[in-house]
């Protein structure tokens, strides 16, 4: 503790407080515009708005960043302090558009101004830059920059986008995008982050000003709630003006530190895109069921008409009931939603499972991280991460394998960055580079779908050099001795032929891994999304166990999931083999448990997963299916399977808040809310359960889906009750122990609460398996793998291997992403990434238009110079329906966890 | 700086490339080329990487800062502030815009231009269409006034027919005075000192009792005494490093040039004495780019110090400056070593304490070292035995301006400025009445020929708010107006001002614009003066206003 003298009164000071904070503390205001008190900004002292007097200095100093001394006087209000403080202001306004013509009149600029009494035209006018109106979402007015660095520091320090900079000098001296380019021809990834640090509105939201880039939008309330995609889980505060969403904040929640990514800041409108569902929908009865190609100029009116919503859920509930009594338990399915909350999920799968008896129920983590899911368990018990992504800032060494965190992860990826930056190493180990690569110390390029030769590879150099932690192994793992013998095939000099990368790196790699005190291993679809997805997984968990990089901050295992609440909802029980909490259908016990908690019947085998339940339709032993939130025709691979399945279908419900390519083929509609029309929890990749709140009514008559899913219980005949989420969540709790301690009400109050957690009153625990593991016998399983190749290698007629995933701007299938106009204009057409050796072999120029085919289908589509594709690889995003990626994939599945082979397929392309 | 900022090829046309500019293969393999002897590229040799482009190509081109910033794996705006923060860098982006040759700087500052310089440059700029011309701050030959640079080439008293000669011949390099060698510096005694003190023959204490009874200050223009920074430093803990700052831009002062040419051994000598007793690690030499050729005979010089193993490889680093007043700030200068554009840094931190990679480091102007030897080997006593009106120690006055012989005048501290005119300047020239005098550069304020008889040292000016600094010295006439003095000083400050902050960044382009009126706002000028000396960060914006005050209070007739 620092005592210290201000404006004659003693106060004290924490050690390394600045005495703008020391001050702050007392409620004593000093001006300031540079410097951000918020999480992620140091002080940088260069406004000097917030000078104040030392006693004996000969100069002013900054007080957001000087530190006091022990019995320092300093005086931040006498007159020479204020004189300066004051023509600070008015010089900065000389700079400025005067105050009615400003971007922002009530930006920090100028209350500050106005609470200083400036004269604003104490100066002549000083400056005059050409407004840069590029981006979609943002405006840039530099005549109204002050040069205060908040946006370099947002974009490098905070987010590490290094897109920002301040070059030139002097009064010169301006705010550029990359090499002084436009900010939409720039590198930007449109995190918005420098708009939310800007300080006078010279970075702007575009949704808060007129076409003259004067602010005239001023938003009656805001609401602290999540944003509605990936898995991350970030934090947000919602603007609302006329019961429309015009502005999103970051909040410092506990994945995110007030971060947010283009899709988060930005791509909030897609709620309110013409094309919401606002009535229930019934098909029309003349109208087939047939393959349809071209989705976008087709008529709601052509194929369906409106209904009540009395008469849609006796419907739904008569044509369910009726293929159920007619053809049995195992002819009805669902698939629910990673998107949706923990209670809809919850109440979805209870729904199936009770009212239909069968435990056919999944979502689209069969899609992402089954695999994952599937030898977590087998090998540590459980299927969620062992430490949150924000570890990182603990650790040494970090590896990032199959995942593109910039692209699908953008705000853990900022961790990540920022770890990298302060000088922990980074591996990254994928066929593609990535915007992750200029940051890590080594990228491992190895060939595509060999996965498990390089990390056999990394095993053996470990075993071999006896790096591993002997004293782990013998305490908290067993099947050590049987990977020992199977891992002498994996010689790195035997294994560089066949990953691609050599022995000397890979043994690098090893003992970088290995010998760091804190290693973290970071993997996502690239992993998983292969027939051999399990075995890359128990690959990476004897990794972990082997060299004890686990179960302490700083290490773990951590696979990234995709969607909102994909933990949450696999939680939940929205998975074939598992009740709630990964409780298998097939133990007695646990059935009997269940049927008594429910007080019904309940199927004891296992269900189907989304692609058998997809050949089940197809083989027509599957008739009936309710789909909440999903858009399988998007989704699954060989999409022309599974649009032969929809066809199928007696009766496909489709419950969405957008006529995605699925409903087409639905014979009943129900129109439902997004994200920020309705309250409930959500849990993210880190385990946090967190609390999304109701911004806005749904649109018509539109419905909350837990209302849906409750009314419709209750016409199958269902004794439900509930009046209110909250209820389905304490349900859901008392049969959950992963949720012991946690309960609606903390969540709302603390906003974010990680699961597991000990007692009502303590933060959860960030990092399990510190003690032992959640098996059978307490120890971490080592499982040996061995080489499985990809199902469908190229060859002479199908020469390329095509991947497929994510955008950063488009989420997933699209179904929200491109109904945003931000996000669709920065990424408005589909296209294949190849690289340009490949396009300049092939005689291909940036733009062309080109046909892929695979043995599944083809699509049409324009071709992107990309560098970060290898020779011989192609990518398409599963985004875009006018050339869907899933007409040509895989749909070959990994054993253990079911999980189609997105990642690799045979495919041939050229010129149209 | 010449911007073109044309929509350039590679940028992203619609979605079929990756987001921003797109590295050619061509651009990438001449990058590779250039920096092959570099490897493994580190990040604090942004500025020497910059100049083998700049230097090859005659500027930086967007291709290549594109293929730079992805060889060393910065993000582009990391090498554009930088490329764009230094006046010796010449950006070129645009499709078919190719930077000429051939760059002709007349130097604009306050001694050439009362020389001319502003003619010069109108006829040069008229005349020579297809070549660069631009102005440049003082280029340390102010006693040869007017003084422009065809490349590197230093025309001294130079003419249009000087300037199309040395076009003309392709006369562009710079060439040195004759120096003290090596051989003959070692046969005089050179290095025994040096030896002496890693011997432990003569200890730290040794040393700092010499140099406290000498009173040597530093002579970058701080006047810290040199023993008290070697303590400071020492008190930290190591690894500890040290930097020469040769980065001299004081407008007026030329003695650092004069002194590392005329015996660079003498000043190698003193610095790696320094380096010794504070124990760096390494010592980094930066020394302005304007004295190019300085630059390519001292790292001769300590190539021979290797040969012959006086200091091992790597010890000594010269670093090379690319045209920035505000890198001889002795944090910007730091910062500049570390790659960065020169952006002064708050204190508390001194680099005493943070400095240099954020170690612990000693920094000297090459001055200061330049005398350890001499001071050592005849005794403290025998540098303070000079000094004259109550003054101690030796000065070296650059003296510039209207006297008949302007040059370098090593004498007592404490003279006065008559005594300086009349027994070393010869006179003022003929026809010049003796006005006033600049005591130190451009930093230094103005004082009138009436205050012409008080003593110039550190701390005898604080009184007239005007400080000596480096000792340049420039002496003006009845042939000039104030205000034009005063208006070609600010403009110094802004064109120089990092831009870091607002004092600084609008208080020296403000007052520009308000001294160019015909009658000076004199009471609003006072009021940001005052703001811009107290808030800026650093001595530049600090000291900014000085000269402007010293006409309001001294040379009211000028004004208005």
């Amino acid at each position: 503790m620092i005592k210290f003298k201000l404006n004659g009164t003693e106060i004290v000071a924490e050690e390394n407080e600045s005495i703008w904070k020391a001050a702050k503390k007392k409620n004593i205001e000093i001006p300031h515009l540079c410097h951000a008190d918020e999480v992620g900004y140091d002080p940088n002292g260069n406004c000097r708005a917030c000078v104040v007097q030392v006693k004996g200095e000969r100069t002013l100093t900054a007080s957001c960043i000087r530190k006091p001394s022990e019995g320092m006087e300093v005086d931040s209000i006498s007159e020479e302090v204020y004189a300066a403080q004051k023509m600070i202001f008015e010089l900065l306004a000389a700079d400025q558009p005067c105050k009615e013509n400003h971007p922002d009149p009530e930006s920090k600029f100028w209350q500050w101004g106005d609470k200083l009494e400036v004269n604003e035209k104490k100066f002549p006018k000083n400056k005059s830059i050409k407004k840069d109106i590029s981006h979609p979402s943002m405006h840039v007015n530099l005549e109204a920059c002050i040069n205060c660095n908040l946006c370099v520091r947002a974009c490098r320090e905070v987010q590490s986008n290094d897109v920002i900079g301040m070059a030139f000098r002097g009064h010169e001296s301006k705010v550029i995008f990359d090499f002084d380019d436009e900010m939409a021809s720039s590198s930007c990834v449109g995190c918005g982050e420098c708009v939310q640090a800007c300080p006078t509105g010279a970075l702007m939201e575009k949704s808060l000003l007129n076409v003259d880039g004067k602010r005239d939008v001023y938003p009656d309330k805001s609401v602290n709630t999540l944003c509605p995609y990936c898995g991350v889980g970030c934090q947000t505060k919602v603007f609302v003006k006329d019961n429309k969403i015009v502005q999103v904040d970051g909040r410092d929640g506990p994945a995110n530190n007030q971060k947010l990514c283009v899709k988060g800041r930005f791509g909030f409108d897609y709620i309110h895109n013409e094309g919401r569902l606002t009535k229930p929908l019934i098909r029309k009865n003349n109208v087939k069921k047939e393959a349809i190609e071209d989705y976008s100029k087709l008529k709601v009116s052509d194929y369906f008409r409106e209904a009540t919503w009395e008469e849609v859920i006796k419907l739904t509930s008569l044509k369910l009931k009726s293929i159920h009594e007619n053809f049995g338990s195992s002819s009805i399915c669902g698939f629910g939603s990673a998107k949706g909350s923990n209670e809809e999920a919850y109440l979805f799968q209870k729904l199936i499972r009770t009212a239909f008896q069968t435990n056919n129920v999944d979502h689209c983590t069969r899609l992402c991280h089954a695999s994952s899911v599937a030898a977590l368990m087998e090998c540590v018990g459980s299927g969620a991460v062992s430490a949150p992504f924000t570890t990182v800032n603990e650790s040494d060494c970090m590896i990032i394998i199959g995942a593109r965190p910039t692209t699908n992860h953008p705000v853990a990826a900022t961790y990540f960055k920022r770890a990298a930056k302060d000088g922990k190493k980074l591996i990254i180990m994928d066929p593609r580079t990535q915007d992750l690569t200029r940051h890590a110390y080594k990228h491992l390029q190895f060939k595509p779908g060999k996965d498990v030769a390089l990390l056999n590879a990394l095993i053996f150099t470990i075993i071999e050099e006896e790096l591993y932690d002997k004293q782990y192994v013998a305490s908290m793992t067993e099947g050590f001795d049987t990977l020992k013998k199977n891992i002498n095939k994996f010689r790195p000099e035997e294994m560089e032929q066949v990953c691609g990368i050599s022995a000397k790196e890979i043994r690098e790699v090893a003992r970088t891994y290995a010998t760091s005190d804190k290693s973290i291993i970071f993997w996502g679809m690239g992993v998983s999304q292969h027939i051999h997805g399990t075995d890359n997984s128990r690959c990476l968990i004897t990794l972990a166990l082997i060299t004890g990089h686990i179960g302490r901050p700083g290490t773990g295992l951590h696979p990234l999931r995709g969607q909102n609440n994909v933990q949450g909802a696999s939680d939940a029980g929205l998975i074939p083999m598992v009740f709630p909490d990964y409780k298998s259908v097939e133990d007695k016990g646990i059935h009997k448990n269940m049927e008594k908690f429910w007080d019904t019947k309940l199927d004891d085998k296992k269900g189907l997963t989304v692609v058998e339940i997809i050949d089940g339709v197809c083989k027509g032993k599957i008739k009936g299916m309710y789909v909440m939130g999903e858009n399988p025709v998007m989704s699954d691979p060989d999409q022309n399977h599974t649009i032969e399945g929809m066809c199928k279908l007696d009766t496909l419900v489709v419950q969405d808040i957008f006529m995605t390519e699925t409903a087409w083929y639905a014979d009943i509609i129900l129109p439902a809310s997004a994200h920020a029309e309705k309250n409930g929890t959500f849990t993210n990749t880190n385990r946090q359960v967190q609390m999304g709140r109701k911004v806005l009514n749904a649109p018509g008559e539109a419905r909350e889906d837990l209302d849906i899913i409750i009314d419709l219980g209750i016409s199958l005949g269902l004794n439900w009750n509930y009046k209110d989420v909250s209820e389905v969540f304490n349900e859901m709790a008392s049969i959950m122990p992963s949720l012991n301690n946690i309960t609606w009400e903390r969540i709302d109050k603390e906003d974010s609460v990680t699961y597991p957690c000990e007692s009502k009153d303590m933060p959860g625990s960030e990092i399990v398996f510190s003690q032992n593991f959640p098996t059978q016998s307490g120890l971490g399983k080592i499982v040996p793998t061995n080489i499985i190749s990809p199902d469908e290698l190229p060859d002479k007629n199908f020469p390329f291997v095509l991947t497929t995933g994510r955008l950063l701007e488009h989420w997933h299938t699209g179904s929200m992403t491109r109904k945003s106009e931000t996000l669709d204009k920065i990424e408005p057409e589909a296209i294949v990434s190849m690289n340009s050796q490949d396009m300049s072999y092939l005689k291909l120029e940036p733009g062309n238009k080109v046909t892929v085919k695979t043995r599944r289908g083809s699509v049409k589509l324009s071709v992107r110079q990309d560098r970060e594709l290898p020779k011989g690889m192609i990518f398409i995003p599963f985004c875009f329906s006018e050339a869907a990626a899933n007409k040509l994939t895989n749909p070959q599945l990994d054993p253990y966890g079911k999980i189609p082979e997105f990642k690799y397929c045979a495919a041939n392309i050229e010129a149209c | 700086m010449a911007i073109v900022n044309k929509r350039a090829p590679g940028r992203r046309k619609k979605v079929y490339f990756n987001k921003g500019r797109q590295v050619d293969k061509l651009s990438l393999d001449e990058a590779k080329l250039l920096l092959n002897d570099f490897l493994p590229l580190q990040k604090d040799m942004l500025i020497e990487y910059l100049h083998l482009f700049n230097d090859k190509y005659n500027g930086l081109y967007a291709r290549h800062l594109r293929a730079l910033s992805e060889l060393m794996n910065l993000s582009m705006s990391e090498v554009y502030e930088v490329a764009s923060f230094y006046a010796h860098f010449h950006l070129v982006d645009g499709e078919n815009i190719i930077s000429p040759k051939v760059t002709v700087k007349v130097c604009d500052s306050v001694t050439c231009e009362m020389y001319g310089a502003e003619k010069i440059f109108t006829e040069a700029k008229l005349k020579h269409k297809d070549i660069r011309v631009e102005k440049a701050p003082c280029m340390g030959r102010c006693n040869y006034a007017p003084v422009v640079e065809v490349n590197h080439n230093h025309l001294l008293k130079a003419d249009d027919k000087a300037i199309d000669q040395a076009i003309l011949n392709k006369d562009f390099s710079y060439s040195n005075e004759k120096f003290i060698n090596f051989d003959t510096y070692i046969n005089n005694g050179g290095y025994k000192l040096f030896n002496k003190i890693i011997k432990k023959e003569v200890t730290f204490e040794n040393m700092t009792d010499i140099f406290s009874v000498s009173g040597l200050r530093g002579l970058g223009g701080a006047g810290f005494p040199a023993f008290k920074k070697w303590q400071f430093v020492k008190s930290y803990k190591g690894p500890r490093l040290m930097c020469i700052n040769a980065d001299e831009g004081e407008p007026g002062t030329f003695k650092d040039r004069y002194y590392l040419n005329k015996d660079p051994h003498r000043f190698l000598e003193g610095t790696l004495v320094a380096a010794k007793l504070v124990e760096a690690e390494k010592c980094y030499i930066y020394i302005r780019d304007e004295y190019y050729g300085l630059i390519k005979l001292i790292e001769k010089q300590i190539n021979i110090l290797e040969d012959n193993n006086i200091v091992p490889k790597n010890f000594l680093l010269i670093r090379r400056g690319a045209g920035a007043y505000i890198c001889g700030e002795e944090s910007a200068l730091i910062e500049s070593i570390e790659g960065k554009r020169g952006i002064p840094r708050n204190r508390p931190p001194y680099v005493a304490e943070v400095g240099l990679f954020g170690k612990p480091t000693l920094v000297h102007n090459v001055e200061t070292v330049y005398w350890i030897r001499e001071i050592y080997e005849k005794g403290g006593e025998w540098f303070s035995s000079h000094g004259r009106n109550g003054r101690k120690g030796l000065r070296t006055f650059s003296v510039s301006g209207f006297v008949k012989k302007p040059g370098i005048k090593l004498t007592d501290a404490g003279i006065t400025i008559k005594e300086l005119i009349e027994e070393h300047c010869g006179g003022m020239l003929d026809g010049h009445e003796f006005k006033g005098y600049l005591p130190g550069g451009a930093s230094g304020g103005i004082l009138p020929a009436s205050l012409g008889d008080i003593p110039l040292d550190f701390d005898t000016l604080q009184e007239y708010d005007c400080f000596i600094g480096s000792a340049a010295v420039v002496i003006l006439s009845d042939k000039v107006n104030m205000k034009d003095i005063g208006l070609n000083l600010m403009r110094f400050f802004e064109d120089e001002s990092c831009g870091q902050c607002t004092p600084c960044r609008n208080g020296t382009s403000m007052a520009v614009k308000l001294m160019q009126e015909k009658n000076w706002n004199i009471e609003l000028l006072t009021e940001l003066s005052k703001t811009m000396n107290k808030a800026s960060i650093c001595g530049l914006g600090q000291a900014a206003p000085n000269p402007l005050q010293s006409i309001i209070r001294h040379f009211k007739e000028d004004i208005n």
